[in-house]
């Protein structure tokens, strides 16, 4: 039926007795277009493929892929991955996964309206939001205007009779800007994302992208100070993404979690229910199985601030004596799996952003973090993050600030919650965004 | 590769690719195979290989610029591509031209001597050990160490239609080493890496174990760490660590395509002040066997030492090809490319600062109150406003001119024309950094940076500490 199904079987067919076996094929396309003043920039239109393939014997593995699916590169392949598997050490919960049972929840990833979308309306789209965007705002330039598409069809089989085939495909607009007062500049950027154009949001990016531009036009450096901010439903999905990175089963295994022994314990506000769920079709990255070919599943990490759960690949549940949480993760044909989360939510409160901040009588508006990769610790949980923003006084947006810092520890941030917002935001990122106020940090500025 | 792509079939796709209009077209191929192995939790997990193999055409008309890519190296493979390029960029004629390559003599900036794809695996697995080995015994409170070793050659070829024909060949190799250790206060981690551009004989200069026991040393210390201050100080940065500073504060702000589109404070700097007359700038992508060193960039141009701030004075950006041709001047080599799924842009390679006069010691001895920081993390910056933070991974209060308690990690903020003024102090022990990958519009490429020590007489430090 599927032709990569059928390489992945033939694969699989090679195994020796005594060996795990598991292919990973994958084949995609995907389309680029960048327009800069009304011009085409360039124009990316591309395909590619490649197979993973695992070997486990005696508890060891080797791993080996190659950017083609030529019938005698697989073969070197395997011959590498077999070669591999003598230089690891042997590993009692090594293996690829079993198949547990759960059912496979359907979820349409398959959009027939992009498939058949034609190349110049994917440009035209380009161009009308740049056109958008700089009818928003005067003092809007933009950097660039982009569509992108891309499709993906992948099949996993494995010794231990897992056997899937796939395809997914999706699509996003994104805009670059630049606002401008006399020597200053300030950026900004918007973004709408569908399974097909159909669902793109054409004047909420433009507007978007140039209200962050402009609002921050002025801005100064705050002073430093102890206060309570509210971050933007996008700053939230950063913040998540990384909440949920402490949460990993295999850092929790290995000693590298901060929960690591806090199950069944408080960690958070009680207002702080976080979910992964995979299978919500609104998610960008809803998908219904996870990167061992097991279904994905919906699972409650921190209820009402207790820690609940962590989430696991095959083999950190082999390890944490648990069961797979459907949390496998893979790059791409050229990784092998490892553990994550895969679509974060936060569960919603019932005010909006401006009824948030109402209640606020001093604080920061962030709408971006920068240099979290550099300025947080997962593991030690330190938190230092560049921002920018508007000042809240009085229960009101104020002035625009920039150049400070963010600083507590992922720890105290999750306990010092004060609200979430109602306006979830689905975002091209692994956690949705919704507007999240925490107390106590400390802003470092002049 | 040479040989698997035919001199006579790589000017028949050029033809192709500029038979609707083009004004120019560009083949990039690359062979690259890899070997990585990594070691947690006391055991090697596994060894991966990797074999990526492909070719990216692009063809320019007017302004725009049309791509396409392909794993089939055959010549069918490559003119699909090289239509599909072809019908991205331009819309009708029929031109034939014809395609005169000229083969260039490879330039060799690192030569190699011992290929890693002949070295044993075992040899690179034992390795490992012996890091996690040095790692733990440096300290009971180490109580997790992870290790990862890669390597990767890739052999490089770029063909275009003013007749440059030029490959490389880059042989990159790299270890990591990550601690974790364990106090009263929670966990803290430490992290040292080291990576050339060269051959296995990489090892006969780096001590792996000195570096694991580096990195075990960091996690320790910073189990007695306070909590970094907040708010704006002199900041030291010992030699060899804070090259990132200058590759956020200004490198990307000179690069040519976002000065182009006036996304960089930089623009019209040229001839101005914009540093303290103590700093020298320069990219150099000839340093033999450091990290961002090359012998021809992504685009066929041999790399170049190139000043791009001298004694203060901006004097140049950097340039790739398109960039270059638009200002009717010569590209300088830094026309980089993630691999053959990318296309181009301007991107650094060793991006360093030159000695100054100062003694480093004195430098610290005469700071009365701020910060040391001993090793720098990644960063980031915003080129349109300047704005850019980069993170401690080890630091230290300065004291009355002394180096006093560990600072646990944070990041630090500033305004990158402000930072390049406020260096007051430049000492005379330049040395160079760790490797880095540097991240744009979604591409990763290895840079290498370098700095003496140095301070900067105010920066925001990100903590939480009143």
């Amino acid at each position: 039926m599927s032709e990569l199904l059928d390489i992945a079987d033939r694969v699989i067919a090679m195994a020796k007795p005594g060996e795990q076996v598991e292919a990973f094929v994958s084949r995609g396309t995907e389309t680029d277009v960048r327009v800069y003043q009304g011009e085409v920039e360039h124009f990316v239109s591309a395909q590619s493929e490649g197979i993973g393939i695992r070997v486990i014997r005696h508890g060891k593995t080797g791993f080996a892929y190659a950017s083609t699916l030529d019938q005698a590169a697989i073969a070197e392949v395997l011959a590498d991955a077999r070669d591999n598997v003598a230089f690891g050490n042997p590993d009692e919960w090594a293996g690829v996964a079993e198949p547990d049972g759960v059912p496979v929840t359907e979820v349409d990833l398959w959009s027939e309206v992009l498939e058949h979308f034609p190349t110049e309306r994917k440009i035209e789209l380009a161009k009308e939001l740049e056109q958008l965007t700089l009818a928003a705002d005067n003092r809007v330039r933009t950097e660039d205007s982009n569509y992108s598409d891309g499709a993906v069809e992948a099949a996993v089989a494995s010794t231990n009779g897992i056997r899937h085939v796939g395809r997914e495909n999706g699509c996003y607009l994104y805009i670059g800007t630049l606002a401008d007062d006399g020597d200053e500049s300030q950026t900004g950027f918007g973004f709408t994302v569908g399974r097909s154009p159909d669902e793109f949001d054409m004047a909420k990016a433009s507007a978007d992208a140039a209200m962050r531009a402009t609002r921050l036009l002025g801005a100064s450096k705050p002073a430093s100070k102890k206060t309570t901010i509210v971050l933007s439903p996008y700053a939230t999905a950063m913040l998540m993404g990384i909440i949920g990175g402490t949460l990993n089963g295999e850092s929790v295994t290995k000693g590298r979690s901060l929960f690591a022994d806090r199950l069944g314990e408080m960690v958070a506000n009680p207002l702080v229910t976080l979910i992964d769920d995979p299978t919500n079709p609104l998610a960008y990255t809803a998908t219904d199985l996870d990167g061992e070919g097991l279904a994905a599943r919906r699972n409650v990490l921190i209820e009402a601030g207790r820690l609940n759960q962590f989430v696991h690949n095959s083999y950190s549940a082999r390890r944490a004596k648990a069961r797979s949480t459907g949390n496998a993760t893979r790059g791409g044909f050229a990784s092998v799996p490892g553990v994550g989360c895969l679509a974060l939510q936060l569960q919603p409160g019932t005010r909006s952003q401006e009824e948030l901040i109402s209640g606020i009588d001093d604080g920061v508006l962030i709408d971006s973090f920068f240099g979290l990769h550099s300025g947080v610790n997962p593991i030690s949980g330190d938190f230092s993050a560049g921002a920018s923003g508007l000042s809240i006084t009085g229960g009101a947006l104020g002035a625009p600030v920039r150049e400070f810092t963010v600083g507590s520890t992922l720890q105290r941030m999750l306990l010092d919650v004060v609200e979430i917002g109602a306006d979830v935001e689905w975002l091209p990122m692994s956690a949705a965004g919704v507007s999240l106020a925490i107390g106590d940090v400390m802003i470092s500025g002049s | 590769m040479g040989r698997v792509i035919e001199q006579d079939v790589l000017q028949r796709v050029l033809g192709e690719a500029v038979r609707t209009g083009g004004e120019f077209a560009e083949v990039y191929a690359e062979d690259k195979r890899s070997t990585s192995a990594g070691l947690d939790d006391g055991k090697v997990e596994q060894v991966n290989s990797g074999r990526d193999r492909g070719a990216g055409i692009r063809v320019v008309r007017g302004e725009t610029t049309g791509f396409a890519y392909t794993s089939d190296l055959s010549e069918d493979g490559l003119l699909t591509a090289a239509k599909a390029a072809a019908s991205a960029a331009a819309q009708g004629g029929d031109q034939v031209r014809t395609i005169n390559l000229t083969r260039a003599v490879e330039h060799i900036v690192s030569p190699i001597e011992q290929w890693p794809g002949d070295i044993p695996k075992a040899t690179k697995v034992e390795m490992l050990q012996r890091m996690n080995d040095a790692a733990r015994s440096a300290g009971s409170e180490i109580v997790q160490v992870s290790a990862s070793y890669a390597d990767g050659q890739k052999r490089i070829l770029v063909a275009n239609t003013e007749g440059v024909l030029a490959t490389d060949t880059q042989s990159r190799l790299n270890v990591r080493v990550q601690t974790v250790a364990n106090g009263d206060a929670g966990m803290q981690t430490g992290f040292q890496s080291a990576g050339h551009t060269m051959g296995f004989e990489m090892f006969d200069h780096v001590d792996v174990e000195a570096l694991a026991r580096d990195a075990a040393r960091q996690a320790i210390v910073k189990l007695n760490a306070r909590p970094a201050p907040s708010g704006t100080m002199p900041v030291v940065i010992r030699r060899g660590s804070g090259g990132v500073l200058f590759h956020e504060a200004c490198g990307h702000g000179l690069e040519a395509d976002l000065v182009a589109k006036g996304g960089s404070v930089y623009k019209g700097k040229q001839g101005q002040q914009v540093a303290n007359p103590l700093v020298t700038l320069i990219d150099d992508g000839t340093m033999t066997a450091e990290w961002g060193a090359i012998g021809i960039d992504d685009e066929g141009h041999v790399s170049q030492r190139n000043v791009l701030i001298e004694d203060g004075i901006l004097t140049d950006y950097m340039w790739d090809y398109l960039r270059a041709r638009k200002e009717g001047r010569r590209q300088s080599g830094n026309g980089r490319r993630q691999s053959y799924h990318h296309l181009p842009m301007v991107r650094m390679t060793n991006t360093f600062v030159l000695d100054g006069p100062d003694d480093p010691d004195e430098i610290i001895a005469q700071t009365e109150r701020g910060v040391y920081v001993a090793e720098l993390g990644g960063g980031s910056v915003n080129t349109a406003t300047g704005d850019f933070v980069f993170g401690m991974v080890e630091a230290y209060l300065i004291e009355n001119g002394k180096i006093t308690a560990p600072l646990r990690e944070g990041n630090l903020i500033g305004n990158g024309p402000k930072v390049l003024q406020d260096i007051d102090l430049l000492g005379n022990d330049f040395a160079m950094g760790r490797p880095g990958t540097c991240g744009k519009d979604g591409q990763g490429v290895p840079v290498g940076d370098g700095q003496p020590t140095l301070r900067v007489k105010a920066l925001t430090i990100g903590g939480t500490a009143a």
